[in-house]
């Protein structure tokens, strides 16, 4: 036996308990600061913009060459947008990613394709554009239409769909799917009765963040179907429309003589969208946690 | 006397993961109605004849299987539908794997995605598959309950259960008793015996003792290859004819 008794202090444990609290407290500080450049924006939105966030801004057209009246319009041009988008990239995606995690094996072929979808997801938004105007407005004549624009910004959140899917999917354990396989359940049985209801949760968490970005980009739809100024509500996805976010940069560099609040309060409008997409997302997430069944 | 013939017929078979060499040459008869004990250290091919078996190797990336595998003379791999093949071999895993749903939709997947939808008829069979495993008393009030919430070893019956749900010719059985209590393993031991009646049972164990209790012929793999099989009680004595069997048996090795 020595002389230290089994659970003393040394001044090793207690350096090291010094330091401990020393990072915890670093590590504390720099996530709190995460937090500042939010409040900071919205802060900054909300003292500049909800003067002039009223019922009459959020239901009536721009007028006088923009510097009075509502965002009526946009916000209907962007849920086209939107909308169309997401009906076209949701199904592809999720039926892409379950193709890729289910039933394609692990070979070159898959491997390129993965790939091409990580760097797809890399493509600036402004490329993106630049391919929907020769692709969809051009090549395949459908014009600067919301189409088009809704084209474009599929194309763009397809690969972060796909990504996401496969995630979820590959969360559910192999366990299960071995088990159903045993029982003689093929794998279309398997994906639709286990693994689908068991991923659901992540493949729409997955699309609803994909909504938001789509809601918020500018530059995929300012050159393939969203429109300065239109004097009417958009009756088809062959019709141009406005949005959101193309009108707050209208408004910020386009025009002159608007008056402060009108800029502002469309970008209160516009996060505060994307905020309650992603908070739906994050409900949504929790109740199915909740869920959860193993 | 007639010998019966084979439930399965194995002639030549090899298999390999990629490169590594799983199975090694293996020729093996199973006779219908008999309990065939496997047994041999981990690594020694016991899985991966199940997986030839009802051929799951299709399921699993990069495994090769040759040779000849027979069930009631018909030849496996000519299945056009794996699926054909795998309702008629009930197995359970070494891990209880439930199901994501609730007790009773466990056991009736299999029937369901056969086509079954009469009501009263899946109540029956989900009734007398959990009995037949000795489950049914323990969750008879609360069959809507989720599977995966039940023990492990309330769990590993389910899995029985599940596995018998198809009326299967053929059970496997791969180290069921390797994540349950004693108590339990002596139950599904008894249901195994209870259930040789109406099938053909192959048992791969990592208990030589389980083999021994159960087996009505045992079969020792190593390193791929089968070593020796045999009535149980000529395996586990000193007569047998590869004295590396004597040796395993006798627990000189594993």
């Amino acid at each position: 036996m020595n002389g230290a008794l089994p659970f003393a202090t040394t001044d090793v444990t207690r350096a090291s308990r010094r330091r401990e609290s020393a990072v915890r407290g670093l590590l504390g500080i720099v996530t709190a600061l995460l937090i500042l450049p939010l409040l900071a924006i919205l802060g900054l939105l909300i003292r500049h913009g909800a003067p002039a966030l009223t019922m009459d801004f959020l239901l009536t057209a721009p007028a006088a060459g923009m510097t009075a009246g509502g965002i009526f319009p946009t916000i209907v041009g962007t849920l086209w947008l939107v909308g169309v988008s997401l009906a076209v990239a949701a199904p592809i995606g999720v039926l892409a990613a379950i193709y890729l995690n289910e039933y394609a094996g692990d070979h070159w072929g898959t491997r390129i394709v993965n790939l091409a979808i990580v760097n797809l997801a890399g493509v600036p938004s402004i490329v993106h554009a630049l391919f929907g105007v020769g692709a969809f407005v051009l090549f395949l004549h459908l014009g600067t239409s919301i189409l088009s624009a809704s084209l474009t910004l599929a194309i763009m959140t397809l690969p972060v769909i796909i990504a996401s899917t496969k995630e979820a999917l590959a969360a559910v354990p192999m366990s299960f799917r071995q088990a159903c396989w045993v029982l003689g359940a093929s794998r279309w049985q398997t994906i639709r009765h286990v693994v689908l209801p068991n991923s659901i949760q992540g493949i729409l968490t997955g699309v609803i963040l994909q909504v938001s970005r789509a809601a918020g980009e500018t530059a995929p739809v300012m050159f393939t179907g969203a429109a300065f100024y239109l004097p009417f509500l958009p009756q088809s996805v062959h019709d141009q429309c406005m949005a959101l976010s193309m009108h707050l940069f209208t408004l910020s560099t386009q025009v002159p003589g608007v008056p402060e609040a009108l800029p502002y309060a469309t970008a209160l409008v516009l996060v505060g969208l994307v905020m309650s997409v992603n908070l739906t997302s994050i409900v949504l997430r929790s109740y199915l946690r909740s869920r959860r069944k193993w | 006397m007639v010998r019966p013939a084979a439930k399965i017929e194995i002639r030549g078979l090899s298999a390999a993961y990629g490169d590594r060499v799983v199975l090694e040459d293996v020729s093996l008869d199973v006779h219908e109605g008999e309990i065939l004990a496997v047994i041999g250290p981990a690594g020694a091919g016991k899985t991966s004849l199940l997986n030839c078996i009802n051929r799951m190797s299709d399921m699993i990336p990069g495994m090769k299987v040759e040779g000849s595998i027979r069930v009631d003379g018909r030849e496996v791999r000519d299945f056009r539908d794996a699926s054909d093949l795998r309702r008629r071999i009930g197995v359970v895993f070494p891990l209880p794997v439930g199901l994501p749903m609730s007790i009773f939709d466990n056991v009736a997947f299999a029937p369901r995605m056969g086509g079954m939808r009469d009501k009263k008829k899946l109540a029956e069979l989900v009734e007398r598959c959990l009995r037949q495993a000795a489950l049914f008393d323990e969750v008879k009030d609360r069959l809507g309950d989720l599977g995966t919430r039940l023990s492990g070893g309330q769990q590993q019956r389910l899995t029985i259960a599940r596995a018998l749900s198809l009326n299967p010719e053929i059970l496997c059985l791969d180290e069921f008793s390797i994540a349950v209590d004693p108590v339990t393993t002596m139950k599904i031991e008894e249901v195994i015996k209870e259930l040789k009646q109406h099938m053909t049972i192959i048992l791969v164990t990592n208990l030589v003792l389980q083999a021994r209790r159960l087996g009505d012929r045992t079969a020792l793999f190593l390193d791929g290859r089968l070593v020796e099989v045999g009535p149980t009680e000529t395996i586990f004595s000193r007569q047998t004819a590869d004295v590396r069997t004597f040796q395993y048996v006798q627990g000189l090795f594993g």
